[in-house]
């Protein structure tokens, strides 16, 4: 890889340069800000809706937070990879189990970027996908409950940043490695990484009917750290994109190590090809251990099952599978254009943009020219595949995103800005600046065949100065531009929570209707759930007691409970006997280790207290649920361990 | 006479439309419920107009100590009402027939119009007296015990016809489908002993 250093880059110099420039456009565009039709533009009135929703990857929350666009409004945050005590997810018995992993209880990861299911390559909104970066995983989350479904570990895999992408039918939800790693795990030097450490892409196919994720493959690559990837829509259909750095394969100071090479890699992943091998008997069984996950929506309850091995596929051994394509300076995002035909690398230490053609990819490989290859695998010249240069004047591009009319948008973390160019032309169009240094922008389905291009929404990494302070640590920053006409407009600034990566939107339309409004109660098949009052009751087996308990407003059923006794292991399983939009109730009690329960209509939720205490001790429903809600209380009486006092429950008497 | 008695027969058959239909509907909508709740009273039973929505009216009503929306078993109307109209259309068609065949005079085609109007009248009676008695017949340990101005109690009487305000809800109470389709069947009776009678007229003098 050598050959690729004979470009040099006065990267300070010109930093300094464009910083410069970026300031004073700054400046004179946040005026037009003002305006007063940028206030029509992002108000929506009380009792209107939104147009689009937009789903922010939390980062390190875990999260993901749903927005509307273009009023910024948020209006839930979806409990994924971490703990949430307001609902109670990771803490209730039926959800702890969706935070199991190899390692155990997990009740946290960064999450990065969501994407939504598509059919044909357009946005279906049957469900959103997301990564856990840190504790590699996968996310199904429903986009008619609104919440996580199912959770898949992946194996093999460290630093899940190339995920989780899918494929234009959703056949697959691809999960690439950014750390590489020793496969399988073992002891050995850490300065022996250079030809040892491999790279894991993943591919995790969506059943059709019900969404349930498998690891069908994983592609065993090159120790390189594989940092984002977009599927090939349309004609490059079949295809799934990389972006590499530190093709050096260094292991220590990574700032400086592995940003030697000229240029790094996108990987072309032929994985149609890779999909038949694997069909034909090909790849290695390799033994494994990861969590799968799965939540029932009927049952309520979430099952966590260890799964023991993995279908790895050595690229080499797949001829016409996979690729290099030389890409200049440490590329980080890796986005496709609509038409599937251009494959843009945006190169974080450079001013330029790369654009790959995926016609010429296809003659160059079709011609088997090659420039040399890398650990067996063919590398493509760069002057064959290369489809143009956008000289953008911009410093630092991380992402680009798409409307329906041929343009681009691509955030300069460096500079700060969003720059607006023509596919095909390579002309800048316009530039608008970011407050501050933005990384991952999003237009509703821009990264699919048909974009909704009105609006573009820039996830900024620094806030300073755009809200009141509110001490060292503050929310990021997002901004809506408005990109209806040929300038971009800023028209709104609005706080996040976490820290967003990417982000995916919809039209409204797509998901309101369909969205549930309660739990059938006449549906719950929940082990320990209470479907009428009548079965309400308090049963025990030896330390192990069960209350068997139902809500409606206001009062528990039952309210009144005796025979507990200090050492007890009390199961409250709450059954919401509501049927009303908007009506859940919640559950907590004294001296509870865990969070509330917060139980929506129809939903059994189940919380474990251990009294530790003698005494009568209250519980009360946390949701304001309705006029007499401050009335919905009870009692246990918890007796000394010795004590004789018998089990008895009661509503009323 | 031909015509009419075909009136005759055609318009006992719209009271079928019972059958399928509601005969009246009461919506109650608040701030809080912007999409309303709603009642379907049927012949043969009440229902709900969206999924759950008997459920959620009976659990906003148990404040006020009213009492559970009746089940079709726990009110005979609901099981001899349909008796009653299936019989009235039989009869009704019967006629019909008689009088095609000039069996009838148009006479009677009036008589079943009449004996259906007292019916009707009867019905609607019976509804107000249930809906008075649901309305006004609280349960004494109610969680809300309110009083109007001049300090008698309550009462959460739903209107027979139109709109009334109670408490926080706005509640319609109006004809449906069902009754609508008897108002035209009832007309084309009445229409069908117009007819008769002309045309009676007509020949008498000819």
């Amino acid at each position: 890889m050598k050959k690729y250093k004979h470009y040099v880059f006065a990267l300070l110099g010109v930093s300094l340069l464009l910083a410069g420039c970026g300031n004073q456009t700054g400046k004179s565009s946040s005026n037009g800000a003002l305006s007063s039709s940028a206030a029509e533009k992002v108000y929506v009135a009380p009792g209107e809706q939104d147009e689009y929703y937009a789903f922010l990857s939390g980062g390190y929350s875990g999260n993901l937070t749903v927005y509307g666009l273009p009023s910024g409004r948020m209006f839930k945050e979806i409990p994924v990879f971490s703990q949430f005590p307001t609902s109670g997810y990771g803490y209730s018995e039926e959800t702890k189990p969706m935070l199991n992993t190899s390692f155990g209880f997990v009740p946290w990861d960064d999450a990065h970027h969501p994407d939504i299911s598509q059919t044909n390559g357009e946005l279906d909104g049957r469900w959103i996908f997301i990564n856990g970066n840190n504790t590699p995983r996968i996310a199904r989350i429903s986009l008619s409950t609104f919440e996580t479904e199912e959770i898949i570990e992946v194996p093999n895999s460290a630093g899940n940043h190339s995920s989780s992408f899918i494929t234009e039918n959703t056949e697959y939800v691809v999960a690439g490695t950014r750390f590489s790693v020793p496969v399988p795990q073992r002891d050995m030097p850490i300065n022996e990484y250079k030809g040892n450490f491999k790279g894991a892409l993943s591919f995790i196919s969506v059943a059709p009917d019900n969404g349930r994720l498998n690891l069908e493959f994983q592609v065993l690559m090159p120790g390189f750290n594989y940092d984002l990837s977009h599927p090939g829509r349309g004609k490059s259909h079949g295809w799934f994109f990389f972006t590499t750095y530190n093709t050096e394969e260094a292991n220590s100071l990574m700032e400086v190590n592995s940003s030697q090479n000229d240029k790094d890699f996108i990987a072309a992943i032929n994985w149609k090809k890779i999909e038949e091998y694997v069909k034909n008997g090909g790849g290695t069984k390799m033994p494994a251990n990861y969590a799968h996950n799965v939540y029932d929506e009927h049952t309520h309850t979430g099952t966590s099952t260890m799964k023991k091995e993995v279908l790895t596929v050595d690229p080499t051994e797949v001829p016409g599978a996979v690729f290099f394509l030389p890409t200049p300076k440490s590329p980080h995002g890796c986005d496709v254009d609509p038409t599937g035909q251009y494959i843009i690398g945006n190169g974080k230490l450079s001013a330029d943009l790369t654009v790959h053609s995926f016609d010429k990819m296809i003659a160059a490989i079709e011609g088997e020219k090659f420039d040399g290859e890398a650990y067996g695998i063919p590398i493509l010249k760069f002057e064959d595949v290369l489809a143009g240069t956008v000289k953008s004047g911009g410093l630092g591009p991380l992402h680009t995103e798409f409307d329906a009319n041929g343009n681009a948008y691509t955030t300069f973390f460096i500079s700060s800005e969003v720059v607006k160019w023509k596919l095909g032309t390579w002309e800048v169009i316009d530039r608008k600046p970011t407050f501050y240094s933005v990384g991952h922008l999003m237009i509703p389905g821009g990264n699919s065949r048909k974009p909704f291009g009105k609006y573009v929404v820039a996830m900024n990494k620094i806030t300073k100065d755009r809200y009141l302070p509110t001490g060292p640590e503050m929310e990021h920053s997002a901004q809506i531009y408005d990109i209806s006409g040929e300038k971009m407009e800023l028209i709104y600034d609005f706080p996040t929570h976490g820290e967003p990566h990417y982000a995916a939107g919809c039209p409204a339309e797509l998901l309101a209707p369909k969205s549930k409004k309660i739990y059938r109660l006449s549906e719950n098949k929940h082990e320990f759930a209470t479907i009428s009052p009548n079965d309400a009751r308090v049963e025990r087996n030896g330390k192990e007691v069960h209350i068997y308990m139902s809500t409606i407003r206001s009062h528990f059923t039952p309210d009144n409970i005796e025979g507990i006794k200090v050492g007890d292991k009390v199961y409250f399983h709450i059954t919401n006997h509501e049927q009303d939009f908007d009506v859940p109730h919640g559950f907590s009690i004294i001296g509870q280790n865990t969070s509330e329960l917060l139980v929506m209509p129809g939903q059994t939720k189940t919380s474990i207290w251990e009294p530790k205490q003698v005494g009568v001790w209250p519980f009360y429903c946390t949701d304001f649920c309705s006029a007499l809600h401050q009335e919905m209380q009870g009692y246990v009486r918890v007796s000394p361990a010795n004590s004789n006092i018998e089990l008895s429950w009661s509503l009323g008497e | 006479m031909k015509k009419a008695s075909i009136l005759m027969i055609v318009g006992p058959l719209f009271l079928l439309g019972l059958y399928a239909f509601p005969l009246w509907n009461i919506m109650l909508g608040a701030p809080q419920y912007p999409e309303p709740l709603g009642m379907n009273i049927h012949i043969d039973g009440i229902r709900d107009v969206n999924e759950f929505d008997l459920q959620n009216i009976d659990g906003l009503n148990h404040y006020i100590g009213m009492r559970k929306l009746p089940k079709p078993e726990e009110m005979w109307e609901f099981s001899t009402f349909p008796i009653i109209i299936g019989g009235m259309v039989f009869l009704g068609v019967l006629i019909g027939l008689l009088g095609y065949f000039k069996k009838v005079s148009y006479a009677w085609f009036i008589g079943w119009f009449v004996v259906m109007s007292i019916l009707g009248v009867l019905g609607m009676y019976d509804f107000n007296a249930w809906m008075v008695d649901y309305g006004t017949n609280l349960d004494p340990n109610a969680i809300m015990k309110l009083s109007n101005p001049d300090g008698t109690p309550m009462s959460y009487k739903p209107p027979l016809f139109g709109h009334a305000k109670m408490l926080n809800f706005d509640v319609t109470s109006l004809p449906s489908t069902g009754a609508w389709m008897m108002f035209t069947g009832m007309m084309l009776i009445l229409a069908a002993f117009f007819m008769g009678w002309k045309t009676t007229k007509k020949s008498k003098t000819l």
